[in-house]
């Protein structure tokens, strides 16, 4: 090494690894990992897809224990993982919390803590500020005042809680963002709660929300999915909601579409599930995406180890293609997929396969798609052949083109 | 805050910070508040900062680092010299490093 090329460069460079390009040559085997501490969590949200009592004794029984989850930890820091995403449930409610999170940054994590905030006290917030987490701890928020929050949460005494421990994280000045839940005791209030979130140091943008909302992820109750389902938003809501600052969504969701509009063929993960990313459920199970656990798809981490599973049985997983003739006539040829939250995860959860096309979320994107004019009326995605020149010509212009989708369906 | 480095006297890796090596880079994670500007930021050297960091064991002085690398680098003793105290500097400046007391060092 010459010496006076290898000064070139500042000795000390900071990184931002949300922005900067740290993988010169080749990116670590796994780069971020989300655990789902528990599956138990101390609210009782009317749309969960996958929260149990606080005290369900089957649940506890079959947790993750401390030092099993300290060894996976260390397993993935030993793969080159930056960021851990600690859920749940209410990850919260886990006694050992603190244990686990000292072990991550003891190991050189990144965490992002994904809470409703009602379990934050003052030893948390205290921990959270002197050993910072390096990632913005991320609240979900379900309502403005105590009749709409609790009306989602069905737990009485939460909305105090919640903003005690938000106004916990804001005395210590720890960084966090909040989401939203649209759900119909909370619609009202929209732009209270986006004007109170642009008032959050740490928000550089409005919030982001759940609209439409998973079944139960084990596929443990009807009853529960009954519910979830009359909470879903319409097409025509949810396109008003999307609209609510027209030109932003119009102008994002032409790149969007100049990106990942293309019919994705028989292959079941054109997505990104499984590279460079893994979940673990809480019970050690490791999973693609933290919605898929068809037992087809899961790894046990009790019996081997999260590089043979990231190295050996993901790429296998990956390769899976559809069987289910329906998906193979509409889904692999529809080039709206990318838009489409149809995915294994969500075959899974509605209908119990792989591979079945999910009515709603069918729906929802054709609305969307006939919005912007790169449908007709009554045409079907996977009908068109054009497809191509549409979206050329959507993300070009950056603007609606509602004449284009009007002739094609009068044309018809 | 400015920091200076003191050629006689040897630093060691802070307890406040957590070192990898992932896929060849040396990455510098903070452990505790106030280690970088942001709370967010994550550090990495270049291989010039990563040959003075490895030396930086909290025995040797900085004049036998200095020495230790004109040995092994082409370069002027002055030009090596600067990078050292620099970069010592600048790493004392972010509580990346600490200074070890004469005693602790001859030990």
């Amino acid at each position: 090494m010459l010496w006076s090329r290898a000064i070139e460069n500042p000795y000390c460079e900071k990184l931002n690894t949300a922005e900067a390009k740290l993988w010169k040559d080749k990116r670590p085997a796994l780069e971020s990992l989300d655990i789902e501490l528990t599956e138990r969590c101390n609210c009782n949200c009317i749309q969960c897809y996958i929260n149990l009592p606080a005290d369900d004794r089957n649940a506890l029984r079959r947790e993750l224990s401390t030092e099993e989850v300290k060894e996976i930890l260390r397993q993935a820091a030993s793969l080159g993982c930056l960021r851990l995403r600690l859920t749940g449930g209410e990850p919260l409610l886990r006694e050992d919390f603190s244990e686990i999170y000292m072990a991550a940054r003891r190991l050189g994590l990144r965490v992002a803590l994904l809470t409703n905030a009602t379990l934050i006290t003052p030893e948390i917030a205290r921990l959270l500020a002197s050993i910072p987490p390096l990632e913005p701890i991320e609240i979900t928020v379900y309502g403005m005042e105590r009749d709409s929050y609790e009306a989602v949460t069905r737990t009485p005494g939460s909305f105090e809680a919640a903003w005690q421990g938000i106004h916990l994280l804001l005395a210590e000045g720890i960084p966090f963002i909040v989401k939203g839940a649209l759900l119909p005791p909370n619609r009202l209030e929209i732009e209270w709660f986006e004007q109170w979130a642009s008032t959050i140091p740490w928000m550089d943008r409005p919030p982001s929300y759940s609209v439409i909302f998973d079944l139960r992820a084990r596929r443990d109750s009807t009853e529960k999915n009954r519910r979830i389902r009359a909470l879903r938003i319409s097409p025509e809501d949810l396109i008003e909601f999307l609209s609510r600052r027209r030109e932003e969504y119009l102008k994002q969701m032409g790149e969007f579409c100049s990106r990942f509009t293309q019919p994705p063929g028989s292959r079941l993960f054109p997505c990104g599930a499984g590279v460079g990313g893994a979940c673990v459920d809480a019970y050690g199970a490791l999973q693609l995406c933290l919605l898929l656990r068809h037992p087809d798809m899961v790894y046990d981490l009790k019996e081997g180890s999260l590089r043979h599973a990231i190295e050996e049985f993901f790429p296998k997983v990956r390769q899976f293609k559809a069987q289910n003739q329906e998906y193979l006539n509409r889904c692999a040829r529809c080039f709206l997929q990318g838009l489409c939250e149809q995915c294994p995860a969500q075959s899974w959860m509605e209908h119990g396969t792989l591979d079945t096309p999910v009515d709603y979320l069918c729906e929802i994107t054709h609305a969307q798609a006939r919005d912007v004019g790169l449908l007709g009326a009554s045409e079907m995605s996977w009908e068109v052949r054009d497809w191509r020149e549409r979206v050329r010509r959507f993300s070009g212009s950056g603007a609606i083109d509602q004449d284009y989708g009007r002739r094609k369906s009068t044309s018809r | 805050m400015n920091v200076k480095a003191d050629l006689g006297a040897s630093y060691l890796h802070s307890e406040n910070i957590v070192v990898r090596e992932i896929e060849g880079e040396l990455i510098i994670v903070p452990l505790v508040s106030g280690i970088g500007d942001m709370e967010d930021e994550l550090f990495t050297l270049n291989q010039t900062g990563r040959a003075i960091w490895e030396k930086l064991d909290g025995r040797k002085t900085l004049e036998n680092v200095v020495a230790e690398l004109r040995a092994e680098f082409e370069a002027s003793p002055g030009e090596i010299e600067r990078d050292v105290v620099g970069l010592t500097e600048e790493l004392l400046k972010r509580k990346m490093l600490v200074a070890v007391q004469r005693d602790e060092a001859s030990l």
